[in-house]
C-alpha cells in the first residue's frame, strides 16, 4: 500500500490494569510532532485506546477552570479520564452523566509522575458517549482476545515491543492474560445482567447452565483463581 | 527455474515481434548486472529493457507485456503490471485535461475501476453501456486507490454480451472511533454533475455557490488492529441516527449552526459496534448495508481465547 495517505492511529483494547501499568512512554522518531506512545506490558505500542466501562464517580478537580475527572470501571479496575477546556466535548459529557451510567471512551493515554515518584497513567478523552450493556460486554470480549493475542506473541521473536516491554518493566503478561480469561469468565456468567447486577448473583445457574459447565466448575471462584 | 530465467524469458516474449533476442542472451546480461555489479533484479530487468527498447527504436508504452495475465478488476492490487480486463465501461466521466482523450469507470462481476486513455495513444473511442476485451493495459496505483491506464499497445474488441457489474463490496466491523469532519448537515455545490461538499460556501470548481443540504457521516471503524474510514451517504444516515434531512435542518436553524447536527449525531453513534458493507472507493467504504452486532457470544468468545 501507498506511504503517502496519513494514517491514522488505532486504538487499543487494553483493560484498566494493563493499561495503567503502562507508564512507559516513548516516540518512534525525532520529529518534534511525533506521535507519543504509552508501552503496554504486554508488548504493544499505544498511542489511543477505546475502552466501555461504568462510570461510578465525577467531579470537577480544577481550581480556576473546570477540569472533570472521570473514574471508569471495567472487570479489572478504573480507568481515570481527565478533560478540561481543551477536550470542551468531553468535559461537557462528563457534567451531564449521571453515574452510574455505562460509556464508551476514545483517547490519549497520558502520564505524570506524583511527588513520590510513582507514575500515573490516565485517558485524555476525545469522545465519551453513554452506551448499553451489549457495547460494554461485546468491548470486554473482544479487548480479552486482544489481551490474550498480545500475551502470547509476547515471547515471538522480532516482537520489538515485546523486547521493549522486558527491558523497561518487570511485568508478567500472563498476569494481564489471567485478567482478561477472568473477566470474559465472569461476562459468561453474568449473561444478560443489567447495569445494576439487581440480585442476580444469589440465583443465576437456572440461567445459563449450559455455559456454566465447562467455565467455572463451582461458580464462585471466577475472579480469584482464573485458569492456567 | 531461476528467477532471473523466468524475467530473461519474459523479456525475451516482449520483444519475439521486434527483435531477434533470445532468452539466453537476455539472461546473460540480467546476471552480468545482477551478480557482477549487484544491481538490484528490477533495476537490472529496466534497464536490459530499456536496452532492447533502444535498439527496437520503440517507445516503453509500445511494448505489451507479452501475454499479460488476464485479471478481475478487483484483483488489481500492484501498480505498473500488464493486464487483460474483460469489462463494460460503466460511466464516462469529462477529462479534465487535453492529453487525454477518455476517463471513466470499467466494471466486471468483481467491481469496478478507474480507467484513462490517453490523446497520444490514437484509440478508437469507447461506447458506455458496451463490453470490451481490453489487452495489454497498464496498472496504475494513487494513494492506495488503483486505476487503469489504456496504452498504444491495447487491443479493445468489442463483445456482444452483457456483464454483471459488481459493486467491489467489502465488509468492515469495528468501533465507530470518530466522526470526521465534513460530517452531520453539509451543503453540497448545486452545478450539474457537480456534487463537491462546500467549504464555507465555496466550491472548489465553481467558487462562490447557493449550496443545496445534504446529509452524511464520513466515520472511522476501528477494530483494534485496523481502522477503516467509511461514508454513509444521506439515506444511511438516517438508518444509522434516525434523523432525517428536515429535522437536521430544524436543528441547525434553532441553534443557528450546523455544526450541531453532527455533535448529535456522535451522542448517537459514537463508541458503538457496528458491521457495515458496501464498495470500497478509495480510501472509504461507501456503506451500502449496516447492522448492529447485538449481543456477543460470550461462550463463543471464550472458547476461542482459550485456544490462542
Amino acid at each position: 500500500m501507498s506511504q503517502s495517505a496519513p494514517t491514522r492511529e488505532v486504538a487499543r483494547r487494553v483493560f484498566a490494569t494493563e493499561f495503567n501499568d503502562a507508564g512507559f512512554t516513548f516516540t518512534e522518531s525525532d520529529d518534534e510532532r511525533a506521535p507519543v506512545y504509552a508501552l503496554l506490558p504486554t508488548g504493544e505500542s499505544s498511542n489511543r485506546v477505546f475502552f466501555v466501562g461504568t462510570l461510578t464517580e465525577k467531579e470537577d478537580v480544577g481550581e480556576d477552570a473546570e477540569y472533570w475527572r472521570g473514574r471508569i470501571v471495567d472487570p479489572t479496575g478504573t480507568f481515570f479520564v481527565y478533560a478540561g477546556q481543551y477536550q470542551p466535548e468531553a468535559a461537557s459529557k462528563l457534567r451531564d452523566l449521571e453515574p452510574p451510567a455505562y460509556v464508551a471512551v476514545v483517547g490519549k493515554p497520558r502520564t505524570y509522575e506524583t511527588d513520590d515518584g510513582t507514575v500515573r497513567v490516565s485517558v485524555r478523552p476525545e469522545s465519551i458517549t453513554e452506551v448499553d450493556a451489549n457495547t460494554r460486554d461485546r468491548w470486554v470480549a473482544e479487548t480479552a482476545k486482544r489481551t490474550i493475542e498480545r500475551a502470547a506473541a509476547f515471547d515471538d521473536e522480532g516482537n520489538e515491543y515485546a523486547r521493549m516491554a522486558r527491558e523497561e518493566y518487570d511485568l508478567d503478561p500472563e498476569t494481564y492474560k489471567a485478567a482478561a480469561l477472568s473477566a470474559l469468565e465472569d461476562l459468561d456468567e453474568s449473561d444478560g445482567d443489567e447495569l445494576a447486577g439487581d440480585g442476580s448473583e444469589g440465583d443465576d445457574t437456572a440461567t445459563d447452565d449450559t455455559a456454566s459447565d465447562d467455565t467455572a466448575p463451582d461458580g464462585s471462584d471466577s475472579a480469584g483463581t482464573p485458569e492456567p | 527455474m531461476s528467477e532471473l530465467r523466468q524475467e530473461a524469458e519474459a523479456i525475451a516474449e516482449q520483444f519475439s515481434d521486434h527483435l531477434d533476442v533470445g532468452a539466453d542472451e537476455v539472461e546473460e546480461r540480467l546476471e552480468n548486472l545482477v551478480n557482477e555489479y549487484r544491481v538490484p533484479l528490477d533495476e537490472a530487468r529496466r534497464s536490459v529493457t530499456n536496452s532492447y527498447l533502444e535498439d527496437a527504436g520503440m517507445e516503453r508504452d509500445e511494448l505489451g507485456r507479452g501475454g499479460s495475465e488476464s485479471v478481475l478488476v478487483n484483483e488489481i492490487d500492484e501498480d505498473e503490471q500488464w493486464v487483460d480486463l474483460r469489462v463494460e465501461l460503466v460511466d464516462l466521466w469529462e477529462p479534465r485535461s487535453d492529453s487525454i482523450s477518455q476517463v471513466g469507470l470499467l466494471g466486471d462481476e468483481s467491481g469496478t475501476i478507474k480507467f484513462v486513455a490517453f490523446e497520444t495513444s490514437d484509440l478508437p473511442e469507447l461506447t458506455e453501456g458496451q463490453a470490451y476485451e481490453l489487452s495489454n493495459v497498464v496498472t496504475d496505483e494513487y494513494e492506495g486507490s488503483y486505476s487503469v491506464k489504456l496504452n498504444r499497445t491495447t487491443q479493445i474488441t468489442e463483445i456482444d454480451e452483457e456483464i454483471e457489474v459488481g459493486d467491489n463490496a467489502d465488509t468492515v466491523e469495528g468501533a465507530l472511533v470518530d466522526i470526521q469532519s465534513g460530517s452531520g448537515l453539509i451543503k453540497r455545490c448545486p452545478e450539474e454533475d457537480c456534487t463537491r461538499v462546500l467549504q464555507n460556501g465555496r466550491c472548489s470548481e465553481h467558487g462562490q455557490v447557493e449550496g443545496e443540504f445534504d446529509l452524511r457521516i464520513k466515520g472511522v471503524l476501528d477494530d483494534g488492529e485496523t481502522v477503516t474510514e467509511v461514508i454513509f451517504d444521506r439515506e444511511a444516515t438516517e438508518e444509522l441516527t434516525g434523523m432525517g434531512l428536515e429535522e437536521a435542518k430544524d436543528m441547525a436553524m434553532d441553534a443557528l449552526d450546523t455544526t450541531v447536527v453532527a455533535e448529535e449525531m456522535g451522542d448517537d453513534v459514537l463508541g458503538r459496534y457496528y458491521r457495515v458493507t458496501g464498495p470500497t472507493f478509495g480510501r472509504y467504504v461507501l456503506v451500502d448495508e449496516m447492522e448492529d452486532p447485538g449481543a456477543v457470544d460470550v461462550e463463543n468468545a471464550l472458547i476461542e481465547a482459550r485456544s490462542i
